[in-house]
């Protein structure tokens, strides 16, 4: 699947401090309703971002972070550490994406969760606790006017003071990232190695492979 | 440089080392579940693409599908019929042989893997869903993977990863009588954190794990995932051998004989250097419980809940006074006694033969507390039917609990199913997030001695006192 190519962004941060937000907390099992990867936005967060969700009575609820004005049209999460474990579902980072989030600010994230996010052009960005910290104090007096910049060629995070927070992506990664490049068509590269291998391992060790 | 075990499985399936670090790594086993390998199925369609080789790839289902006896397609997961029917039709377009409904060999993945024999010690095998980690208990290099990864699996019969690091946890001391692996992997997580084994494939070794029958090593490898490693191992012996010899996917002939004879060089060897170890005595690991809503929030049955003002993070101490609010306790307060509304037998963690005779021997002769919920779910269908030919459905259903047909079922709303808002629910399964067995729901985490005690008493109990 090809995916926007991403070079710098510029955007609305909202904080969601807490560690270890799980997926099963980023989109609940009951909001995967369609055999889709689209139109999940709806169900992000859906246990703290709505009260009687699918009731009559359903509406938001005002205390959760997106809900708030001031950050209105967020496209960029500041986080806790462990962003993301639990559950493999990639229904999370769809979810993400299609509400329009395109950066994952965190002191580190489940491994599964990084590689997905990695997968749908989501840009998974590893800074420090206490960098984390000033960038949403920074943030949080005017969400709106004081946004983010990140430049995936530099590797940076601009503050809104314009201090800048470099960060290290794993080449291949940030090089999927700005190319919107697809992982299989990458792998078909390989595709001569992969059958040579296949070949060598099926004489070598018969009893792997089913017939 | 001498090799860990899982070095060896690691090597064995490098097909090419890129200057970036990565490996493309060969996969030798796919397996799907209906909830996201009906997506992976789909979205390889829309590529165009098609599987490298269907003979290697299998799928049950598990996530959607209903669990009340008498069962059919109807489920109560909103447009989970849709997952159902897209699952069966393009398992059948892609030749992949699928454990529908109704077929004995159907059940939970990662039960159903070892059962017939599909994942085997020293293959890599991936599935997209977190606790593929659970193969890890046959000396299978196991992972969970997302729907795209998954897609690249099924395309290519290979994943480009990174190496991860390597830590070993070896467990010894000698272990209380009836202390399980459940105990054992929630102690090691509520000692090292939730995120204890992230960036490291974990191995577990040591007497104690060599003394574990295979079902409980199953368990342990389980939650690896809860403690945030990339995997969990266990070095194959002899137990191992003799479980899968026969099972339906297994080598059989020269082939078996083969196979056995490469199982036995999968250990690390004595001087193989990890990038961290860890030793657990687990001479004083007794019934092990969660109080809050992270599988490290795990305590002893007969300590009191802790206290959010004892711990100096800021962010840890608000995270924990959170979860205090949200599962109705107070600092200070003992597990042992809290009233309970449900009790939950099942799941990839605690589902199999050995967990459900466990359960069984603390419900034989005993009723659970009136008013009280109580569910067992098989972790397959052929444990269902071994359980029911030893009888044990009886000792379940005289007891007071539900007897069900196989799937992941209230581990988390599969099959549509919750518990009710604000209700506590002791539950042999895996994760206690918040939200995870329906909206408000407080669920503590045990292992399946623990959940059956617990449900003769009404409150969570320990075992020992109710078998004194």
């Amino acid at each position: 699947m090809s995916v926007v190519e991403f070079n710098t962004h510029i955007g609305i941060a909202a904080p969601m401090l807490q560690k270890n937000i799980d997926t099963d907390a980023i989109i609940p099992s009951r909001e995967m309703q369609r055999v889709s990867k689209k139109g999940l936005g709806q169900g992000l967060f859906a246990a703290r971002r709505y009260f009687d969700r699918g009731e009559e009575t359903e509406r938001d609820n005002p205390e959760f972070v997106l809900n708030q004005p001031q950050y209105s049209g967020a496209t960029i999460l500041l986080t806790g550490a462990n962003m993301g474990c639990g559950s493999s579902r990639e229904f999370a980072v769809w979810a993400l994406v299609d509400f329009g989030i395109r950066v994952i600010i965190a002191p580190s994230f489940g491994s599964i969760f990084h590689t997905n996010c990695v997968r749908n052009g989501l840009l998974p960005v590893v800074l420090s606790e206490t960098t984390i910290s000033d960038l949403a104090e920074q943030v949080q007096t005017n969400p709106q006017q004081r946004q983010l910049r990140i430049d995936l060629l530099t590797k940076v995070v601009v503050d809104p003071a314009g201090c800048e927070h470099s960060f290290e992506i794993e080449s291949l990664h940030r090089h999927m990232l700005m190319e919107g490049l697809d992982a299989v068509d990458i792998t078909m590269e390989s595709l001569a190695d992969i059958d040579a291998f296949e070949m060598s391992i099926r004489s070598a060790r018969p009893w792997m492979h089913l017939i | 440089m001498k090799q860990t075990l899982f070095d060896k499985i690691w090597d064995d399936h490098v097909i090419r080392r890129f200057d970036d670090g990565t490996c493309l790594l060969y996969i030798d086993r796919v397996f799907l579940h209906e909830r996201t390998g009906s997506i992976a199925l789909l979205g390889l369609q829309a590529q165009g693409r098609k599987l490298r080789n269907s003979r290697q790839v299998f799928c049950t289902m598990d996530h959607i599908v209903d669990t009340h006896p008498g069962r059919n397609d109807s489920t109560n997961v909103p447009g989970g019929s849709e997952f159902i029917r897209v699952t069966r039709e393009r398992a059948a377009a892609e030749e992949i042989t699928l454990f529908d409904l109704g077929d004995p060999r159907q059940g939970i993945s990662h039960v159903v893997a070892v059962e017939q024999g599909i994942a085997l010690p020293g293959l890599t095998v991936v599935c997209p869903d977190s606790h593929t980690c659970t193969l890890g208990g046959i000396g299978a290099l196991a992972t969970g993977v997302g729907s795209s990864e998954c897609e690249h699996a099924l395309a290519t019969q290979t994943l480009r990863v990174t190496k991860p690091k390597q830590m070993r946890v070896n467990f010894t001391g000698k272990v209380p009588q009836g202390t399980t692996a459940k105990d054992l992997i929630l102690h090691l997580i509520a000692k090292y954190s939730a995120a204890g084994g992230r960036g490291y494939a974990v191995e577990f070794a040591g007497p104690v794990i060599r003394d574990l029958d295979l079902e409980a090593r199953l368990t342990l490898c389980n939650m690896a995932v809860e403690f945030s490693a990339y995997t969990g191992i266990i070095a194959p012996d002899k137990k191992v051998t003799s479980y899968l010899k026969s099972r339906p996917y297994a080598p059989s002939g020269d082939s078996w004989r083969n196979a056995v004879a490469y199982w036995s060089t999968l250990f690390s060897e004595d001087d193989a250097v990890f990038d961290k170890q860890i030793t657990i005595d687990c001479t004083d690991i007794g019934p092990t419980v969660t109080w809050g809503t992270s599988p490290q929030h795990a305590i002893p049955i007969d300590h009191t809940v802790p206290d959010p003002n004892s711990v100096a993070d800021p962010e840890l101490s608000r995270s924990m006074g959170r979860a205090l609010e949200y599962m109705g306790l107070r600092a200070g307060e003992r597990l042992e006694g809290l009233p309970i509304d449900a009790a939950f037998i099942g799941s990839c963690t605690n589902s199999r033969l050995s967990d459900l005779r466990l359960a069984a021997g603390v419900l034989r002769g005993r009723k659970i507390r009136n008013g009280l919920r109580a569910i067992c779910v098989p972790g397959s269908t052929q444990v269902k039917l071994k359980a029911e030919a030893e009888g044990l459905d009886k000792i379940f259903l005289d007891a007071g609990f539900e007897w069900r047909e196989s799937g992941c079922s209230l581990c988390f709303f599969a099959g549509g199913e919750g518990f009710a808002p604000g209700e506590r629910v002791i539950t042999s399964t895996n994760r206690n997030f918040e939200g995870r067995q329906g909206p408000g729901v407080r669920s503590h985490l045990a292992s399946p001695v623990t959940v059956a005690a617990s449900a003769v008493n009404g409150c969570i109990s320990d075992f020992r006192r109710l078998l004194k």
